[in-house]
């Protein structure tokens, strides 16, 4: 596999054209990807990350947590060349490095293999205090989780834990399509609010206000942006 | 103080000799880090105010324990995760098949607790599944030390090294520590009619058990990887005994792989399937389970009688379901 230079050869137009080599249809249906905006907004705007620095422990840290329908993780990683464009038809396939669910085994620019729901935050968690221990106190960890994945028990161990330690290195994504089956009354943020985190809300398809929640400063706290994606109409 | 200082103490339990060790590994190695959840958390408060950022105590959320194990490995620390094996393999035996295996990621597990070392807690404490548990994972060292010594020597390789290990530690102990090199089985006994394979803390009771018998006796302080190689150059009459701290059984398939061309007996015992339902002490569930010295004796000699009929002559071994 090649991996192409880090260039501008790809757009956020341009990420509909890449899911259709892997969906195989035009109808571009999956370009509604509720985690779309957000993934651009990450790789293109907030991540202190490119393919040259992929191997520096300095670097910024993206996990994906909700690791399910990755078409459009996959897309903007091969638009910011961390994968090659050639690779994206095969997606699924036995010989594929692209699974249904990433594995950072076989894809060097996945840095979790995720699927089964809330594991990305814990190991965020582990990975911001190792940063930390390691005197890496410039480098960011984000994790995207799901509305419907933070159900998932794992999750609040370790919001509360990281909440209560103070992990500023931490950010946390959460894509709130309200899939959720029993819901959040009260909203996500003040679940992790009252556990010490800096939290905010932005619309989940605007990029300007989703790069400004994501860098908004959060001196001595982890941070969470909750992603409202309005669901498709029928 | 020196290394041999801190690897002689006096009557110490193993769970104490890991906190003494993993305190004085701290002070050296820069990459290495405790992940706890209560358990344990006081006896490394020492620790914790001279390391604060590597020594992390997550409170009682072993999900989280194994998780930021994962985490920590992935941002290039050696991460030590502990608590009891009930709560750090059975609870979170998910996040160690997903947040260490599937990441490719190395940890160190050290557990407390055993089979059945808090008798007396019922069996929410007892985990005699858990090297069967880890046995369905690819990749791991699973150390069964028999003495706090065994114990700090294994952890002391596995702190420097990178790969996945399970240090199980129990209050059990022989009375002096065994010879032990690498991974290999140790031969504590030569004999001719057949092979018993004590594991961890039970070699006491199995060298008293085998007391006069012609038997070879192997100590095994590691038992994944097993050491094929050694069971079959020491192999007399291929009937073999296997007795283990843990499950009944959980190793069988190993004897079996290493003995795949060779017809053989194998018998293995260990703590049984069936809940107790009893309180107690350890001395009293071993004595349950038949891995007292007596019980002992009495189920190897009969194994080894059926093995050796009149007339019946090394290398014709029947197989035999025991």
């Amino acid at each position: 596999m090649e991996v192409m230079p880090a260039s501008n050869r790809y757009g956020y137009e341009d990420l509909p054209g890449l899911m259709s080599l892997m969906s195989g249809d035009e109808k571009h249906d999956h370009a509604a990807a509720s985690t779309l905006d957000v993934l651009w907004v990450l790789y293109d705007r907030v991540l202190r990350l490119s393919p040259k620095t992929l191997g520096s422990a300095s670097r910024d840290r993206f996990y994906l947590s909700k690791g399910h329908g990755p078409m459009a993780y996959y897309a903007v990683l091969a638009a910011k060349g961390f994968l090659g464009v050639d690779e994206l038809a095969g997606y699924g396939g036995f010989g594929s490095v692209l699974g249904w669910h990433p594995d950072r085994n076989l894809l060097p620019g996945a840095e979790i293999s995720s699927g089964s729901l809330g594991h990305g935050l814990p190991l965020a968690v582990g990975t911001a205090l190792g940063l930390r221990a390691s005197g890496l106190t410039g480098a960011r960890v984000f994790v995207l989780i799901g509305d419907g994945e933070l159900d998932e028990g794992s999750n609040h161990e370790a919001i509360a834990f990281a909440g209560r330690r103070g992990l500023d290195q931490l950010n946390a994504v959460v894509v709130d399509n309200a899939s959720a089956t029993h819901g959040w009354p009260g909203g996500i943020e003040k679940r992790f609010s009252i556990e010490g985190w800096s939290a905010t809300r932005a619309d989940g398809r605007n990029h300007a206000a989703l790069e400004e929640a994501l860098t908004a400063p959060h001196p001595g706290r982890p941070h969470v942006v909750v992603a409202a994606i309005r669901k498709a109409s029928p | 103080m020196t290394a041999g200082q801190i690897d002689a103490p006096p009557v110490e339990n193993m769970r104490e000799r890991f906190v003494r060790v993993t305190t004085d590994l701290l002070d050296q190695d820069p990459r290495l880090a405790v992940v706890l959840a209560d358990i344990t958390a006081e006896a490394f408060e020492p620790a914790r105010r001279r390391h604060p950022d590597r020594v992390v105590n997550l409170g009682i959320r072993e999900q989280l324990l194994v998780s930021v194990a994962g985490g920590l490995a992935l941002a290039g620390l050696r991460p030590v995760a502990h608590t009891f094996a009930s709560f750090l393999i059975e609870r979170a035996f998910e996040q160690i098949k997903l947040d260490l295996v599937h990441q490719g990621v190395g940890a160190v597990l050290v557990s407390a607790g055993a089979s059945y070392d808090d008798a007396a807690y019922g069996r929410t404490h007892q985990a005699p599944g858990d090297v069967a548990l880890l046995g369905t994972l690819p990749g791991w060292t699973v150390h069964v030390p028999g003495h706090p010594d065994e114990a700090a020597r294994l952890l002391r390789d596995a702190a420097a090294a990178d790969g996945l290990v399970y240090l199980r530690l129990s209050l059990d102990s022989n009375a002096a520590a065994l010879a032990v090199e690498g991974n290999a089985f140790t031969v504590l006994r030569s004999g001719a009619r057949g092979t018993v394979i004590a594991v961890g803390p039970l070699a006491d009771e199995v060298l008293m058990a085998t007391q006069g018998m012609d038997v070879t006796v192997l100590y095994a302080a590691t038992i994944r990887p097993f050491d094929g190689p050694t069971l079959r150059a020491t192999l007399g009459t291929a009937a073999v005994v296997l007795i283990e701290p843990y499950l009944a059984g959980t190793s069988v398939p190993a004897v079996a792989e290493a003995l795949t061309d060779i017809p053989h007996r194998v018998l293995g015992l260990g703590v049984g399937r069936e809940e107790l339902r009893r309180y107690g002490t350890r001395a009293e569930h071993r004595a349950a389970h038949g891995l007292d010295a007596a019980s002992l004796r009495a189920r190897i000699g009969g194994f080894l009688a059926a093995s050796c009929p009149p007339g019946g002559t090394h290398g014709r071994a029947r197989s035999h379901a025991a």
